[in-house]
């Protein structure tokens, strides 16, 4: 199992999926913490046609525009979603459904009616993801870490997330106290000056930017599981949003390696041949941390709320 | 293109096969059940909940294919996929309460988790499905965006049915669901069970997005449940009008959006449903009469006019300097100031009545004291609008004396 | 006083050497109101108030419910946007000397199951100082200590931030703004919900905050202190109806005007007022 055929089969769509999952946990624990879990569910359904429109308009499906593509409908729909809310006073759940859907709806058209057939962009792998397809063809081994040649081979995939979960982790580094004070207390935030709008827009444009690097793994709806569950299971787990943040990272990073692995061989040990969808496993086994957390974790009930 | 404008118009016309017509006739009962019923469910604030709803009606569907085959049915049996999805659905929503009840985790996490894990499990499913009975493939790809493409008559049949009696259910359960999401405090005060409600609210939601998943798909039901619904709360203040409203713009939707699927078989249907009860949605913004982005731009910009000519004009008449550029801009278009910020004739003439209606307003204070009469002066509206003639001259009478403020009425 | 309407003097108009005498005024003050107007829908909440708070000393905002007090301070903060209006604080716009002002809610909105401490919380206050990336030293954990110690709260630090009352949570937020080392503070009812003890030490804070040559400006509900604890009072009902020494300015007539005939004669009988 630790052999040439892991590393070429297995390694990758692993490192993927847990740099994926942390990728996401990390703006989560602020999403979650601002009441804002479902602009995850938002932004995930939005970066198809985010991803679509800048495919169109370059006709690739290259890193930057499909990152920018993504980014910026996430901050469109976050304009929009507001707008609704402000224009007709309605309340931000429903003004939500309405942007999403109706975007998600418009990318699905679009897709259908472009013609994409030469790349790898279709609706059931935006819904579904395909972790799997992320092999590593040019390696023979452990070795090939180390020869340039092979190297050079990794699906692009892996730099891409790398460089997003890593650009993400530095910048939840510098703007941490920014970010603690407004997620906490937006209005005292404001009153030191601090730009509190600019920092709810910049953390759902990290948010989108870390659900497009996803997308390709594992689809436009286990991406929100990999916003919500860990950080939601962290929450359970300690009264320090320090502490939060790192939990986050254990469960996410435990969610992909086990669901990758649950999804490649356990079906083996039911005697099935065919592995299932990774993605899939990867949410279902986070829905299980959750729901163990929910169940046990020390910190799991609200302040004040019987025991029992 | 000149043909499918004809077959477009064959659906609309319910002239494109006795299939398409019955579909588009079951869309337009599931958009009109779905608008209504989403109303109350907009109405109590927990819209998104129905998304948790339908995303945890996927390994329902996985898992009842998977039982029907193993007893030897058809695992395509629309009836057995719907029996199925709602179980799960069920599971789904029972989740989420509890979550939020029993744990400090917001409604909001408990809805995104539930949603994407019982997808993602559904996901599992499918992919075991896909992998066992390859011959068999079911299209249950097909329940994720919607498929009329080919629908069995008697699935038609299923959905127009399950349109029809939730309904039924609705116009029967119209009054206490109205009260509750209206206010389930004093709901709970007449002695109705809001409990109760709200769990009949949930199946009825339940039932909607199972009988519709198989047109309008899992990913997208929940438009059909919040932009309706959404839309018509623009149009009117009473919950009423509101109800029947969406069930019109979600009938609408429905079968304009079945019609023109008919019209583009490739095209999944959910998504064109969606986007034109979105079209919908928008005209109501920008145009309904009261809550419309037109009609609010026009009172704002107006009551801010109004607020500055009435500052300045104060200003005037008490000799104090006006600094404010907006103020200056309209005394000045009015003509009620010169370029220099003296007054002009009208000026003082406008002035001196603002100070007088404002003066009298004072006076009607004292009167009134405790009356909440005091509030229905903004300071803007002109006096004659809030007092009868009488009350006016009444007023002028005691104008006439000075009056120290505080002294006995 | 009494306010006897003089026949309006017409034909007058802003005169440059006006508006220049206003903005020198402003400038002497820790905070200058001008023409403040703010409206939430149709009707204000605040109709053209003009009020200054001169540096050095104790303002009570005194008026009924829903009289546009808190709408107020929250205006001169940028909180909520003006219809009309300026802010000068220090003798310079608003968004120069915010980091010379603190401010502290009525209710804090803030979400209580928030993973935080007391003592984090009141780090917050240290936020200018620090910067993004500042290094927390001892002295400034010990300068959080000695802020909570300041409202009687030191033994609570460690405590999560929901794991408290509601007078409580009041005193760590007014301890972390006196964290902020601000020269104007801006409270809105820092007396509700606490008791006797801590409203007596609450005072002595901001007394000796005044001692410190700070501005200190207080929503103020409790007609019975306000000559105790204050050197200035406005009196302000959507509009402002007096403004002034607590020693002529907090008379009965005032509050009979700002009240109504909401505030019987007999309580005001009963009050220490200015005469
Ligand atoms: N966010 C808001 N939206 C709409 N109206 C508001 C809002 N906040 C305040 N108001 C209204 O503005 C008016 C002034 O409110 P404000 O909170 O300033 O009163 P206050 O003097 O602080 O009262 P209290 O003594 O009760 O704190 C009230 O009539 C109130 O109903
Ligand atoms: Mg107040």
């Amino acid at each position: 199992m630790m052999g040439a055929e892991f590393v070429q089969l297995s390694l990758t769509p692993i490192l993927i999926g847990t740099l994926s999952a942390i990728a996401c946990a990390l703006p989560g624990n602020f999403l979650i913490l601002r009441r804002q879990a479902l602009i995850g569910d938002a932004i995930s359904h939005v970066v198809l046609p985010g991803i679509v429109v800048a495919f169109l308009v370059t006709g690739s499906l290259a890193s930057l525009p499909m990152l920018a593509g993504a980014a910026g409908a996430a901050l469109v729909a976050v304009f929009l979603i507001e707008t609704i809310r402000r224009l007709g006073r309605i309340e931000p759940g429903a003004a939500m459904g309405v942007v999403f859907t109706s975007m998600f709806a418009g990318g699905v058209l679009l897709l259908e009616q472009s013609d994409t057939s030469g790349v790898h962009l279709d609706v059931e792998h935006a819904l579904m993801g395909n972790l799997e397809s992320l092999i590593w063809f040019d390696a023979t081994g452990w070795a090939s870490l180390l020869d340039p040649a092979a190297v050079a081979g990794l699906p692009p995939e892996l730099p891409r997330i790398a460089l997003v979960a890593a650009a993400i982790t530095v910048l939840m580094l510098v703007f941490w106290r920014p970010l603690k004070l407004s997620t906490f207390d937006e209005g005292f935030a404001a009153t030191l000056g601090l730009p509190v709008r600019l920092i709810g827009l910049a953390l759902v444009a990290v948010s989108a930017v870390a659900a497009v690097a996803a997308f390709d793994a594992v689809g436009s709806i286990i991406v929100i599981a990999m916003f919500i569950c860990p950080p939601a299971a962290a929450r359970l787990m300690t009264e320090r949003l320090e502490h939060q943040v790192a939990w986050s990272v254990l469960f996410a990073t435990l969610a992909a390696v086990l669901g990758y692995v649950l999804a490649g061989y356990g079906p083996l040990w039911f005697g099935s041949p065919n592995a299932v969808s990774a993605a899939g496993m990867i949410a279902t086994v986070s829905g299980a941390i959750l729901a163990i957390a929910c169940i046990a974790a020390p910190h799991r009930r609200r302040i004040g709320q019987p025991a029992g | 293109m000149s043909t499918s404008l004809s077959v477009l118009a064959d659906a609309l016309l319910l002239q494109g096969g006795y299939n398409a017509a019955l579909v588009a006739i079951g869309a337009a009962l599931l958009g009109i059940a779905a608008g209504a019923g989403g109303t109350f469910l907009f109405l109590r604030k927990r819209a998104l909940v129905s998304d948790a709803i339908a995303h945890a009606t996927l390994p329902g569907v996985g898992l009842a294919f998977l039982a029907m085959v193993a007893f030897g049915l058809d695992g395509r049996s629309l009836i057995g996929l719907i029996a199925g999805s709602a179980l799960s659905a069920a599971a789904g929503l029972f989740a989420v309460e509890w979550i939020t009840r029993r744990t400090r985790l917001a409604e909001d996490t408990a809805i995104g988790a539930v949603l994407s894990v019982f997808f993602g499990f559904g996901i599992v499913l499918l992919t075991v499905i896909q992998t066992q009975s390859q011959g068999r493939q079911a299209g249950l790809e097909g329940f994720l965006l919607g498929s009329t493409a080919g629908m069995l008559f008697q699935d038609a049949v299923v959905i127009a049915v399950g349109g029809v009696l939730a309904i039924a259910a609705l116009v029967a359960l119209r009054r206490p669901m109205t009260m509750v999401a209206f206010d389930p405090g004093f709901a709970a005060a007449t002695g109705v069970n809001t409990g109760r409600v709200d769990m009949a609210m949930m199946m009825l939601v339940l039932a909607v997005t199972v009988t519709g998943l198989k047109i309008v798909g899992l990913v997208l039901i929940v438009a059909l449940l919040i932009i309706p619904a959404v839309a018509a709360r623009l149009w009117s203040e009473r919950t009423d009008r509101v109800i029947l409203a969406a069930g019109a713009i979600g009938g609408v939707s429905g079968y304009l959006g079945a019609a023109i699927s008919a019209a583009a078989p490739g095209l999944p249907t959910g998504p064109i449903i969606v986007l034109v009860s979105f079209a919908l949605f928008l005209g109501s913004l920008l145009f309904a009469p009261q809550r419309g982005v037109l009609a609010a731009a026009i009172r704002h910009r107006s009551f801010q006019l109004r607020l500055h000519r009435r500052q300045g004009l104060l200003s005037l008449a008490r000799s104090e300097p006006i600094f404010d550029p907006l103020t200056l801009r309209v005394l000045q278009r009015e003509g009620l100031i010169r370029t220099d910020r003296v007054a002009t004739e009208d000026g003082r003439a406008a002035a001196a009545r603002a100070l007088r209606d404002e003066r009298r307003f004072e006076i009607a204070r004292e009167i009134h004291r405790d009356d909440p009469f005091a509030h229905r002066y903004d300071g803007l509206t002109p006096i004659e609008d809030v007092m009868t003639p009488d009350e006016i001259a009444e007023i002028d009478r005691l104008v006439n004396r000075p009056l120290s403020v505080g002294a006995p009425a | 006083m009494s306010r006897i309407v003089t026949p309006p003097a017409l034909g007058l108009v802003a005169t440059r050497e006006a508006e220049a005498e206003a903005r020198a005024e402003a400038g002497r003050a820790a905070l200058a109101l001008r023409e403040i107007t703010v409206s939430y829908g149709e009707s204000p909440a605040v109709f053209s108030v003009d009020a200054t708070f001169p540096r050095d000393s104790l303002v009570a905002i005194v008026g009924p419910n829903g009289a546009g007090k808190s709408t107020l301070l929250k205006a001169a903060l940028g909180i909520v946007p003006r219809l009309s209006g300026t802010v000068t604080v220090f003798g310079m716009p608003l968004e120069r000397a915010r980091d010379r002002i603190a401010y502290v809610p009525q209710r804090a909105s803030v979400d209580w199951d928030f993973p935080t401490r007391v003592i984090d919380v009141v780090m917050m206050g240290l936020y200018r100082e620090l910067g993004l990336l500042g290094l927390v030293r001892a002295s400034h954990r010990e300068r959080a200590r000695a802020c909570l110690a300041r409202v009687g709260m030191a033994d609570f630090a460690e405590r999560q931030i929901g794991q408290l009352s509601g007078g409580q949570q009041q005193r760590v937020f007014l301890a972390r703004a006196l964290a902020q080392g601000a020269d104007l503070y801006l409270l809105d009812e820092p007396f509700a919900g606490v008791d006797a003890a801590t409203e007596k030490a609450i005072i002595d804070v901001l007394k000796e905050l005044k001692a410190e040559a700070r501005t200190v400006v207080c929503v103020h509900h409790d007609l019975a202190t306000v000559t105790d604890y204050f050197d200035r009072v406005l009196l302000i009902n959507t509009r402002k109806v007096a403004e002034g020494p607590v020693a002529t300015t907090f008379t009965g007539a005032n509050l009979q005007a700002t009240y109504g005939g909401r505030l019987a004669s007999a309580h005001i009988d009963q009050l220490k007022l200015a005469d």
